[in-house]
């Protein structure tokens, strides 16, 4: 494999659909039955590499392969096909590789049809200019309806659904048929060979032995290994050590052509140089324009992230960078807290972003963390009439000082049977929702609601799956800020303030939310020696407290038989264990606490 | 100057891994057989004295424990033999103190007299519960009358009697403990250990309890409730709670036991006995192959018995671990002598204030409060 592909030949398209409809399984038979992986070496939803991914059953990074496929024309075509992510945190992953194809295919779980990420998927498609092909996926189940959901796709998406393929992808069951639809309705990419290189840095990551590997997509020109390249945006020039395409193990090439995708690795060290988004060309012989980039993503979630081991503070730091490239949507910046020493302020996208973040540098990086109550960002207007961001809510100035503040609401949508409807309006109400639209589509309720992101962040989506059993889909956007009467809540355990803790409530909703928050940590924390009042508060008043009773128990009844080392060693592992918590004056508050603590149970 | 382990005394554990069933709860290195060979095992304790014996030779000896399993299984002539040995190798203290541990069914209960005879003069009994459906459910196979029929057996034939209860059992209230804990009194002589059940990993009950399936165990507070308890009660009938579990009247206090606890020296003979050791200056830990037929096999060479030295602050660890759990504490200076420094004394006087220990003429000791929280405290003062 060492010749370029003339663009004719060539087909780039992403799979796109709702989580767990069937995506990354779509993608193994399109591998498996074009040969690209040895028999024996296939295994489920391979392209899911990741073990968070492998345990999760969910895909988070958008994953791509090059595979050749011998269509019924006679001719051979190199087909780049990029999986993406279902869930809403990950979108931002989505809109970044359908800029680097031309064509999407839309899978829609025949025994659920059109959910709410469909619909954001759909959207994003038309965006970028893409030629869309309906799949209809697991047919192999009785449930399937495929023609009830082609109406559905008709009637909500708008698109025409009559030549929708429909497959098992678990089966393989009309695999063949997709392959065809791909060569034949799907548009070749365009691009100028003779041009200067003008690439997409589509993606980068750190890999252990080969350091950063940039996944580019070449708009025109050829690009070549040995090649001297500059990145536009940092500036930043680099000789290609080596050049590959991605099947999905790394296969080296002689070089890349217009249309086409593949990854490089320059021994780039600053990992800051590789910006998502940023064009690439030929140092000496540079294109004119730059392409213009992806949108930038804004983190809506943040939260302080430090290490249990204040030593380790820079290997979080080293950690933090090198997901960070992986990840463009994820956002840090250094910060320093009175009682857990020096970490990290980082923003997400949702909730599981978070989760999958810190997952990672526990288990890659093997650094334990402490995660802060996750916030969004407020907007504090000032007596003075500046306006500041308030990431952390520890932060929050005097109310003196300030006039008044906003926060951020978003536009949800959220699909769900009908039986379910009426525990959705409730919650939606519960968490300060105003109602915007309320539709049905092929037989479900659509809600429209507009929320308060920060009700919306910590259990919003937990507590939706739970009420309708899993039958309701979300999506939001953001629409803007608004002004509210929210304040700080701050929680005192054993009379300290833990800064960790406080949060920003709506004060209507403080008591509530103080009561429930001083009920968790009791729960939580484990007892002391000592009783240990837990308080909820704004300003000086106390709005809920709750008691930690003493432990007044704690000894081994029998001691064996001269058998010291047995019990020396028992205490010394609980020694251990009481290290891996925080210490607040005299209490020990476990980790897990400062999530824990903010998930409402109802 | 003297060697520490004098400040504790001398010690002989004597350990028999048998027994007729195994109990649900019990983590003990006991086991069920059907056919033991009592000659051969008889063989091997005496080797086994023999060789420690002569590493050992001239110590006055405080104290023989003979330690289960159940002991009460030896023949009179196996225990007999030992003592005979014994009194080759190390002088008798004139106040000796020789224990077995029995199990008050009627068939041991008839080999009292051959224990007697034989040297033993303390027994303590593993009477376990006074409610004959709790001893079912704790899988023992007596009951209520033959355990009051064996305690009566004891007291004729041993000036020292004590026994053993177990207590915070499945679904037993606060009431039924003080019911059954005064009948104990009643009958007790003059020394009373009294356990609160523990959940031990591996075990029946451990098993059980961690798939949720071992209902009824009292909480944290119920617990806490029945020790204050059994404080209150022992100390009203005239017992004074001389350990975390140990309840003496008239200073009957088992000496053996404080021999751990004073930190002194004792070997440890039989399978998995543990012993702690000062030969040529160094005290070292020893530990026996656990396995009862490993154990019998590999006597006679070295290879029943692993030995590792213990450092200066391993030592000191050690004895505060043991030395807090009896009243009289453990000695500020001696502590340093072993560990090379001294204890954190802001630790120490935070846990004076804190009403948990008292510190008075170079002795440290746990207020009552301090040891039912006694793990927390040496957590706290571990380094
Ligand atoms: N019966 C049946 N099950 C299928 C089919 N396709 C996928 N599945 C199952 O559906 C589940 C989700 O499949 P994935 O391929 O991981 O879905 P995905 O769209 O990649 O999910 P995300 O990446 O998390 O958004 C898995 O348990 C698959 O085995 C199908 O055609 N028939
Ligand atoms: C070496 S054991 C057994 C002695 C003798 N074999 C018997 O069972 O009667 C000594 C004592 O420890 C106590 N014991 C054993 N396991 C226990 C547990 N899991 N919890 C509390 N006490 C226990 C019992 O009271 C027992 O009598
Ligand atoms: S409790 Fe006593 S009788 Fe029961 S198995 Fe353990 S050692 Fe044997
Ligand atoms: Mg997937």
């Amino acid at each position: 494999m060492s010749r370029m592909t003339d663009l004719k030949h060539i087909r780039n398209f992403s799979i796109v659909a709702h989580i767990d409809h069937g995506k990354s399984t779509l993608a193994d038979r399109l591998i498996q039955l074009t040969g690209t992986v040895a028999e024996r070496d296939m295994k489920e939803q391979m392209l899911d590499a990741m073990d968070i991914e492998r345990e999760r059953g969910i895909t988070i990074k958008a994953n791509s392969v090059r595979i050749e496929y011998p269509a019924q024309d006679g001719e051979t075509y190199v087909l780049n096909l990029i999986d993406t992510p279902g869930h809403v945190d990950f979108a931002y992953e989505v809109s970044r590789s359908m800029q680097a194809v031309e064509g999407s295919l839309l899978v829609v779980d025949s025994t659920q049809g059109v959910e709410a990420q469909t619909l954001a998927n759909v959207y994003q498609a038309i965006d970028a200019d893409h030629e869309i092909v309906p799949v209809l996926n697991k047919i192999d189940l009785p449930a399937s309806e495929p023609e009830r959901v082609k109406e559905q796709i008709e009637d909500v998406i708008g698109i025409d659904a009559s030549e929708a393929v429909e497959i098992s992808a678990k089966t393989g069951l009309g695999i063949p048929e997709v392959l065809e639809a791909i060569v034949q309705r799907l548009p070749a990419p365009q691009g100028t060979r003779d041009a200067p290189l003008k690439a997409m840095l589509v993606d980068s990551w750190y890999d252990i032995y080969l350091g950063v590997v940039v996944l580019i997509r070449v708009m025109d020109g050829v690009i070549r290994k040995g090649d001297q390249i500059k990145m536009m945006k940092t500036g930043a020039t680099y000789k290609l050590d080596r050049l590959s395409v991605l099947r999905p193990a790394m296969k080296d090439i002689a070089e890349l052509g217009p249309g086409e995708i593949g990854v490089f690795t320059a021994s780039i060290k600053q990992v800051r140089d590789t910006k998502v988004g940023d064009t690439i060309t030929h140092d000496k012989k540079p294109c004119d324009k730059a392409l213009p980039g992806f949108k930038p993503s804004v983190p809506v979630v943040f939260c302080g992230l430090f290490p249990v081991d204040s030593a380790e503070f820079e290997d979080l730091r080293d950690a933090i960078e090198k997901l960070a490239l992986n990840d463009a949507s994820f956002s840090y910046e250094m910060e320093t807290s009175a009682a857990l020493g020096f970490g990290f302020r980082c923003g997400f996208l949702g909730l599981l972003h978070l989760e999958v973040i810190r997952d990672r540098i526990e288990r890659e990086y093997d650094i334990e963390l402490i995660t802060t109550a996750p916030s969004v960002v407020y907007h504090l207007y000032m007596k003075d009439g500046e306006m500041k961001e308030l990431h952390n809510p520890a932060d929050m100035p005097d109310l003196t000082y300030v006039d008044h503040v906003e926060e951020p609401r978003i536009k949800a949508t959220i699909l769900v049977p009908d039986d379910y409807l009426g525990d959705v309006l409730k919650l939606c109400q519960e968490r300060r929702g105003i109602q915007l639209d309320l539709t049905y589509v092929g037989g479900r309720a659509m809600v429209v609601y507009d929320l308060p992101l920060n009700e919306v962040v910590f259990d919003f989506y937990d507590r939706l799956k739970s009420i309708t059993k899993g039958y309701a889909s979300f999506d939001y956007q953001m629409t803007g800020y608004r002004q509210d009467n929210l304040v700080k809540m701050s929680v005192l355990v054993n009379d300290e303030p833990v800064d960790a803790l406080s949060m920003m409530v709506h004060r209507d909703r403080a008591e509530m939310r103080g009561r429930a928050m001083c009920e968790k940590l009791k729960d939580l924390i484990p007892r002391h020696m000592f009783k240990i009042p837990i308080q909820a508060a704004i300003g000086g008043k106390v709005i809920a407290r709750e008691t930690l009773s003493a432990l007044r128990k704690d000894v081994t009844a029998k001691c064996y038989g001269g058998d010291a080392t047995r019990k020396k060693k028992l205490l010394e592992k609980q020694k251990a264990g009481k290290k891996k918590m925080r210490q607040f004056g005299k209490v020990d508050i476990p980790q897990e606490a400062f999530i824990s603590a903010l998930k409402m149970d109802s | 100057m003297k060697a520490d382990w004098h400040a504790g005394g001398f010690g002989l554990y004597i350990h028999w891994p048998f027994c007729a069933a195994k109990c649900p709860y019990c983590d003990f290195n006991s086991h069920v057989s059907a056919q033991i060979d009592q000659a051969a095992w008889r063989e091997a304790y005496l080797r086994e004295i023999a060789r420690l014996g002569r590493e050992t030779e001239g110590r006055v000896l405080s104290s023989v424990y003979f330690g289960g399993g159940t002991p009460s299984l030896m023949e009179p002539e196996t225990v007999a033999a030992i003592l005979g040995e014994i009194g080759q190798y190390w002088p008798r203290a004139n106040d000796i103190e020789i224990t077995l541990e029995a199990n008050p069914s009627s068939v041991e209960a008839r080999r009292f007299a051959g224990y007697a005879e034989a040297g033993v003069n303390r027994v303590s009994l593993g009477v376990q519960a006074l409610r004959d459906d709790d001893l079912k459910a704790l899988g023992r196979l007596h009951d209520v009358p033959q355990a009051r029929a064996a305690l009566d057996v004891a007291k004729a034939h041993f000036g020292r009697v004590s026994f053993d209860l177990i207590y915070a059992r499945q679904h037993q209230t606060l009431d039924d403990w003080r019911g059954e804990l005064s009948e104990a009194l009643d009958m007790a002589a003059d020394h009373l250990s009294l356990y609160q059940l523990t959940i031990e990993p591996g075990t029946a009950f451990g098993d059980r309890y961690a798939v949720g399936k071992l209902r009824g165990l009292p909480d944290d507070d119920l617990g806490a409730d029945m020790y204050e308890l059994t404080q209150e009660m022992t100390r009203n009938a005239g017992f004074e709670a001389y350990e975390v579990s140990n309840h003496a009247m008239n200073g009957s206090v088992s000496r053996h036991n404080l021999v751990y606890w004073r930190y002194g020296d004792y070997a440890g003979i039989g399978p998995g006995a543990h012993g702690r050791l000062t030969i040529e200056g160094q005290k070292r830990a020893t530990v026996a192959t656990a396995a009862p037929g490993l154990w019998l096999r590999d006597v006679g060479g070295d290879g029943a018995e692993s030995r590792s030295a213990l450092s200066g602050p391993e030592q000191a660890a050690e004895y505060l671990m043991m030395g807090l759990r009896i009243n009289e504490g453990i000695s500020v200076s001696r502590y340093r002598a072993l560990a090379g420094f001294g204890l954190d004394e802001g630790k120490v006087g935070a846990l004076c204030d804190d009403g948990l220990l008292e510190f008075a003429d170079d002795r440290v000791r746990t207020t009552q409060r301090g040891r039912m929280m006694l793990n927390a405290v040496i957590r706290e003062l571990m380094v």
